[in-house]
């Protein structure tokens, strides 16, 4: 549906992105998710049209996109800002981008009405736009680019400015909605979170470049580098050694001794070189007293502990190490939540690790 | 107790500045030919001298043709700059940018007197046209003031989001920037309105045989006898333009509201 190959983008001397190749398949949720500066908005603006690039292609549909305006794009955007027009009724703004369309008046007010009523803005239409809340200007903005029909929506941020509530019922409203239209969606977010919960594909970037591009679980799961890995969630990572390795790799890991990893849980490690590894905090677990021991299993002392409720978070330090690691329990009615300077067997699963050049 | 100096003088200030204008209804329904204390009762008399003075029509009518003209060639020129300066970056911007600004700040007399060279020099002959090429070079500089905030205040996503829906750059500019910054244009109008039928300087200097309001009003002052009836079109074109001032305003107020801007600060 949509390619990049090898997009470059000069700001002046500043390089906004290097070299971008990456597909977006049709009827796909694809996120490009970054902290801010990363280039991720550049690259959405690049498909919209209103960014020119400095090198590369962007095809839609196998076409260049090269000198094609933005209102010649069979893509429509939702903007951070939403860019309501204010001086429009709701009505109006939904139906703005009909205006060529060779429809009758009535055919056009009833489509109007019908893109309302898929965004949940039924009876909303005789409404000033600047009327309108945060949550209600973004399904305007949404009704406004989907009564297009486009092959491709783009959003740009779309939730970055609502509360903590609306957001992840929008979030969810939005992946119903893709489902429902069967259209492309692109969405641009800093919130990894967003990105875990409402894409079908991930592109991470860092820099003006894709570090990595996966599925939500394998990018959770196998992230390609530890830049990745503490971007997405949180990681614990620990000191290593390679020992011999074909089809298993034998790994000598701080605190935790002697490991084979599965040669897909490693990136190209050289014997003897001196890699890191990674897991994350729920792989790791507390044995209480009377529970049966596990296969693996290391003694570690509790250094920091955070109460959530229904998780306790514990930063431990497992004895041969120096390094803090954060582990995750889930508080099972009964099991007591420990103090801080208190002594725990830790079980730990070696699928459960990554390994990091 | 204190005497409070700081009140004083703020009334004070402001007596020294409005008192003046008072003068101006009250003279006008005097009953006396003789703009002095006491009063000697009430008469709209000068009211109707002012209103049977054929010359002073003649002065109003071109007033009206210039001020208009000005009005609307200073809004529309203020138009392009103020949307160049906005939403384009050029070489060369922040100087073209002052340049245009800078006749705000220059004395009238010297512009006027260079035009005077000018036109002479060119074999422009003197008229009401003369005046209205003088009064929209002083005049474009508020229109681009009030335009520039206009404009700063509409969001830049607005613009793309129209393209995005299929407009060209055309139809962008007509369905979605005029009418966002119309209020400010109505506001730009009705402030060079006012500037240009008051101007005097550059009408005087420019005008040859024609006379505006401003340069009749101020030859009318050599007669005793018709200071009362100055008097009283005094009074009306105080009651104008305040009038036209809150107008403006207001237009300029709405317009931020309406696109959600900060104000800026205005003329009032």
């Amino acid at each position: 549906m949509i390619a990049f190959r090898g997009v470059q983008k000069y700001y002046g001397d500043y390089h906004a992105l290097r070299g971008i190749t990456a597909t977006i398949n049709g009827g796909e949720f694809f996120s490009l998710l970054g902290p801010s500066g990363c280039g991720k908005t550049t690259l959405l603006r690049t498909v919209a049209g209103f960014e020119d690039i400095s090198g590369g292609q962007v095809l839609i549909d196998g076409k260049d996109m090269a000198g094609v305006p933005p209102n010649d794009r069979p893509t429509n955007m939702v903007f951070q800002s939403y860019a309501i027009f204010p001086h429009l009724t709701v009505e109006q703004n939904v139906g703005f981008g009909l205006r060529k369309d060779p429809r009758s008046k009535d055919e056009k007010t009833r489509e109007v009405d019908k893109t309302l009523a898929l965004v949940g803005l039924t009876g909303f239409g005789k409404r000033a736009a600047h009327a309108l809340s945060g949550g209600q200007r973004q399904r305007v903005a949404l009704a406004r680019a989907l009564i297009l029909k486009p092959k491709v929506l783009l959003l740009d941020e779309p939730l970055s400015a609502l509360d903590k509530k609306i957001r992840e019922q929008m979030q969810m409203e939005l992946i119903k909605l893709q489902r429902e239209v069967g259209i492309t969606f692109v969405l641009v977010t800093h919130d990894q979170e967003e990105a875990l919960v409402m894409s079908d594909r991930i592109a991470v970037m860092f820099d003006g470049e894709i570090a990595q591009l996966d599925e939500p679980e394998r990018l959770y799961r196998k992230p390609a580098s530890q830049r990745v890995a503490n971007f997405i969630g949180t990681m614990n990572f620990l000191p290593a050694r390679v020992l011999s390795g074909s089809a298993m790799v034998e790994v000598d890991v701080q605190g935790l001794g002697r490991v084979s990893l599965d040669a897909g849980q490693v990136s190209g490690a050289a014997i003897g070189g001196m890699p890191v590894v990674g897991f994350r905090p729920e792989t790791l677990t507390i044995l209480f007293e009377g529970q049966a021991p596990a296969d693996r299993e290391a003694m570690a002392t509790v250094e920091e502990v955070v109460y959530y409720g229904d998780m306790t978070y514990y930063d431990v330090k497992i004895d041969g190490t120096d390094q803090q690691l954060r582990l995750s329990m889930r508080n099972v009615f009964g099991r007591p939540v420990l103090d801080i300077g208190a002594r725990a067997r830790v079980a730990w699963a070696p699928g459960a690790l990554v390994l990091f050049r | 107790m204190k005497f409070p100096v700081l009140k004083t003088y703020t009334v004070a200030y402001l007596i020294f500045l409005y008192a003046p204008i008072i003068l101006l209804p009250i003279f006008a329904f005097n009953d006396s030919k003789v703009i002095a204390f006491p009063l000697q009762g009430f008469t709209t008399n000068w009211f109707k001298t002012m209103w049977a003075d054929e010359q002073l029509f003649h002065a109003l009518k071109n007033s009206l043709i210039v001020s208009v003209s000005t009005a609307i060639l200073s809004t529309s020129l203020g138009i392009f700059a103020a949307r160049a300066t906005t939403g384009y970056a050029f070489p060369g911007k922040g100087a073209a940018a002052g340049l245009i600004m800078l006749p705000m700040v220059l004395p009238e007399m010297i512009m006027s007197m260079s035009m005077l060279v000018v036109f002479l020099a060119i074999g422009l002959p003197l008229s009401i046209f003369t005046i209205i090429l003088g009064h929209v070079l002083v005049c474009t500089p508020f229109a681009v003031a009030i335009l520039t905030s206009a404009f700063q205040s509409l969001d830049k996503s607005l613009e793309e989001a129209a393209m995005d829906l299929g407009e060209g750059p055309v139809s962008t500019f007509y369905r979605v920037i005029l009418p966002l910054v119309m209020p400010g244009i109505v506001s730009a109008m009705l402030i060079c309105f006012t500037i240009s039928l008051d101007e005097f300087i550059i009408a005087f200097f420019l005008g040859g045989t024609e006379t505006t309001l401003s340069v009749y009003i101020f030859g009318q002052f050599r007669f005793p006898a018709k200071v009362p009836s100055i008097m009283a079109l005094g009074t009306i074109l105080v009651c104008l333009s305040i009038l036209l001032l809150t107008t403006a305003e207001y237009f300029r107020r709405r317009g931020l509201a309406r696109t959600g801007g900060k104000d800026t600060g205005g003329f009032l």
